[in-house]
Order: C-alpha cells, then structure tokens, then sequence
C-alpha cells in the first residue's frame, strides 16, 4: 500500500557486475533479458503489485523558459549527462522490504551469457497523501 | 436503480451464499450475476423482498455453476441443506465477511481490497481508481485474496483486532476517485457496530468519526497542511463530534479499555475545546500514558512527547524526546516545534528542514518547509 518507483539508469549507477553494453548482447540474450522484465511485470500484475511500467529513450532535450515573447531555449542533448534514466517501473506494495525484494529480483535479470546482470536499481518512494493526523 | 440499496444487500446475500457452503470464489461470482440480472430485471419488476430475491437468484447461480463442475452428489447435498424460503437474519453473514476479509492470512492491501469488495459492495474499478493502480492489478489482488481465503471456514469467530485494523487503514487512506475511503470506512465501522457488541469497535467508530469531522479544517482550501492550534473550528462536523462523543464515552462506561477507545478518547479532547489554548493537555498527557501501557510503540511516545511539551513545557517536551531514536518518522519535526517555542529559532529551523527532507507525503513536507523559511527569514532580520 505503498508506492515505489524502481528506477533503471543508463549511465551514473554503480558498476554492475558484468558491465558488457547491451549492444554486444547476442540476440538470444537481448531476448531473454526482455522476457524476463516482461514476466517480471506480467507476475505483478497477477499479485496485485503492478502500477506502471515504461522505457525511455537515451536521449532528452533540456528545455527552458527564453523570456518574454520568445521560444523556448533548447539545448542538448547533453552527451555528458552523467544519470540518464532508461526506464521506470512502479509498483504498489505493502512494505518498504517488499520493495527492496522486488528490486533485487528485477536486478537479477539475464545479461551477457545468460547470468544475472546484477545491475543497480534506484529505490524511491513515492509521496503519499495525508495520512490521519496523530495529535 | 437504487445503487445504494444494492450496495448494502451486497454482503449479506454474500454472507448467507458463504455460510450455506459455497466457496467464498464462487459466491462472490454468483452474487455478482444475481447484481446484474437485479438492474435488468427491477426497473420494470420491482421485488417485494429485495434481498430475498437476490438470494434466491444467486443461490440459483451457484448451483448451476456448481453442476457445471461438481459432482452430483455435492449438489444434491447442497439442494438438501437450502433453508426454506423466508427473511434471513442478515447481520451474522455480515459479520462472518468481515472476519474473513479480514483473514490474517492475507496481507493489509488484499485485506482492504476484498474487504471494500465483499462488504463494502463498491466495483473493482471503484477501488483501483481509490488506490491509483490499473483496474487489471486490483482485480488481480481481489482474485488472489479470494483465492486465499477459499479454504476458510466460516467455524471460528474471528480475530476482532484485525478486522478492525483492517477498517482503519481503509480510513487512512486519503486517496479519492470516485469513493471517499474515510466515508466509506465510517459507514463499514458502523455496520460492524451495528452487528457487534464489542467495546473496541465503539472505540474506532468514535476515532473515525471524531478525526473525520475535523476534515474540513485540516487543509486550506490551496491543499496546505493547517496545524491543528491554527484550524478554523467553525468548519468542523459538530454534530459528528457529538455523535463520536457519546459512542466513546458508552464504550469507557464498560471498562474494558482498549487501544482505539484511548486515542479516541485524546481525539475527543481535541475536539471538545472551543479553542486551542483550552485544550486540556494535563488529561491528553494522561490518556496517553495510558496508551503506553497498553500498546506500547515508539510512535505513541513521540506523540505523549509532543503533549508534555504543551502540558509541562518545551523543555519537558524535549526531555521525553531525548529517549526516543531520532530516526522515527516526525521525531525531527516535533523536535524543531519544541526548541521553536523554547526560543531557539536557529536549531529549529535546521530541524524542520531536515523533517521536510524525511516527509512522507507532500502537504507534509511542503508544511515543514515553510516553517524552516520562516525561521530562516526571521534569522536574517
């Protein structure tokens, strides 16, 4: 009953594991770790803890207010950028440690040869609402 | 069609499916389709006995569906064991749903799900919209937690303490698509008053309904947070307090004090004083070492910390502090209120921005940061 957002990274997370790019996955492999990301979800959403689930592209624009009568400043994409965010998943469980267990289990995803890629997940809580106040 | 009317027939003709041997599963299924055929059929046919009409209804689904797959003997015995036709007593099946939605084998969030669906009678969409997930993922946890409680038989009463922890956390949560949980909880908690004679459930009905009168003042018409000493108390449910009152205090007349009945009863203070600065902090200090002793946690000592600080004064408040982790939720919040009216501004407004740091929710943090700026303004001149 409690929202958390599982966060994937492109870049700025600690090294996992095996840290082969994507890129130089086989087919097989690339496959296989979709489908496990797929039952993932799919396995949530039969328990009830599924919310959403997106993917996003490597690449973002910063934008920015250019002033009065003018368009939007653009700028990037900033190649550098040291954090980019590859996806989200957000999930509705019932305490703080079934979260981390699910995380760990997302973390475990197939990589290069099949292993588990043991890659770093940020854990965030969502705001609730306001809860009963106790005075 | 009379939604409502529907809504709280809901249970009971579950109750009496479930209590004549149908698996929880399958009478849920078959009181849904007797729901269906009740908004075809009503409209042009209104029954004399609507709740004995959608018993006979769904009784009639189950067995058909039970012949679909049972064997014959299992059905005979069933056609055997149907009462005959008649009123029913309604408030026991009630009852038993409740227990079982509130089966301690099943975790909080199914709990209040089937709970809100099986005796509360609101949709699967109804309650994904409250709790913000997709309608498939709700109906995925209802179905589980029917699942689980398949095997539960209706021969033991339940644990009263779970179905009413069950109840309260239906009330704390804020959220609202098209139900308003909080109402929702208080119209459950008075059926299950209704229904049984127990103290505690007198205890939550008045809690409930004692912080559900003072909603209105809670929040400033932007979503802020409003601090209790600074709510308007003209917005408050008087009527609801009242009411919450003379439950609370037919509940203590019974001496058999329970966890809800205290904080209820420090709710009632709360409630009863015209203005903050009467509220009768002596007698809330005392409800609370109450409370201490009788459902100990860290939570209650931080919030009997807060009430010594205004009884006994901010150094009081701070020294009930000083035991406590400060790494409980809302320890680094009261601790900036009381160093604040122990005159030291610079500690306080530190405090206070580290509780927004560590805020659970928006109104929360959003609140807290405030007071940090405003300490912090006054700190520069």
């Amino acid at each position: 009953m409690a929202k958390y957002l599982l966060l994937k990274h492109y870049r700025g997370a600690p090294a996992p594991v095996d840290g082969t790019p994507m890129d130089q996955w086989t087919q097989e492999e690339i496959s296989a770790h979709l489908r496990y990301m797929n039952d993932f979800a799919a396995r949530l959403e039969k328990s009830g803890e599924f919310v959403d689930s997106q993917a996003l592209a490597p690449e973002g624009t910063w934008v920015q207010y250019g002033g009065e009568g003018r368009p939007p400043v653009t700028d990037g994409p900033f190649a550098e950028t040291k954090d980019l965010i590859a996806g989200w998943m957000v999930i509705d469980v019932d305490s703080y440690e079934r979260a981390v267990e699910l995380a760990g289990e997302l973390s475990a995803a197939p990589g290069a040869g099949g292993k588990p890629i043991h890659e770093w997940l940020e854990l965030r809580p969502f705001y609730g609402v306001q809860p009963t106040v106790t005075e | 069609m009379d939604e409502a009317l529907l809504r709280s027939l809901t249970p009971g003709v579950l109750g009496i499916l479930v209590r004549r041997g149908a698996d929880f599963a399958a009478a849920e299924d078959a009181v849904q389709d007797a729901l269906v055929e009740a908004v075809r059929v009503w409209p042009a046919d209104p029954p004399r006995d609507p709740k004995g009409w959608l018993v006979t209804v769904a009784w009639r689904r189950f067995l058909d569906a039970t012949r679909a797959d049972a064997s014959r003997r299992r059905r005979e015995d069933l056609v055997d064991e149907e009462p005959p036709p008649g009123p029913a007593p309604s408030a026991d099946d009630t009852l038993q749903l409740y227990f079982l939605c509130a089966h301690p084998s099943l975790t909080p969030s199914s709990a209040v799900a089937l709970t809100l669906r099986a005796v509360g009678g609101l949709t699967t969409r109804q309650i994904a919209e409250a709790y913000l997930v997709p309608e498939a993922t709700m109906a995925q946890r209802i179905s589980r937690a029917k699942r689980t409680v398949s095997g539960v038989r209706f021969d033991r009463p339940g644990d009263v303490a779970t179905v009413l922890r069950v109840l309260y956390l239906v009330f704390n949560e804020g959220y609202s698509g098209d139900v308003d949980l909080a109402a929702e909880a208080v119209r459950l908690t008075r059926q299950l008053a209704a229904a049984i004679d127990h103290p505690e459930v007198s205890g939550l009905l008045a809690l409930i309904l004692l912080h559900h009168a003072r909603r209105a003042g809670r929040t400033a018409p932007d979503g802020s947070l409003v601090p209790l000493a600074e709510q308007d108390r003209g917005l408050w449910d008087m009527r609801a307090i009242a009411e919450g009152v003379v439950i609370l205090q037919s509940a203590l007349a019974r001496d058999r004090l329970g966890a809800f009945q205290v904080q209820a009863a420090i709710a009632a203070l709360h409630a009863d004083a015209l203005t903050a600065e009467e509220t009768d902090w002596v007698q809330i200090v005392e409800w609370y070492d109450e409370l201490v002793r009788i459902a100990d946690s860290p939570v209650v000592r931080l919030n009997r910390a807060v009430a010594v600080g205004e009884a006994d004064g901010p150094r009081a408040g701070l020294a009930a502090l000083a035991s406590l982790d400060p790494a409980l939720p809302r320890h680094a919040a009261v601790a900036a209120h009381l160093h604040e009216r122990d005159g030291d501004p610079r500690t306080a407004a530190r405090l206070y921005a580290e509780a927004a740091r560590t805020a659970s929710n928006l109104a929360e943090r959003d609140h807290l940061t405030r007071q940090a700026a405003r300490l912090n303004a006054l700190l520069r001149g």
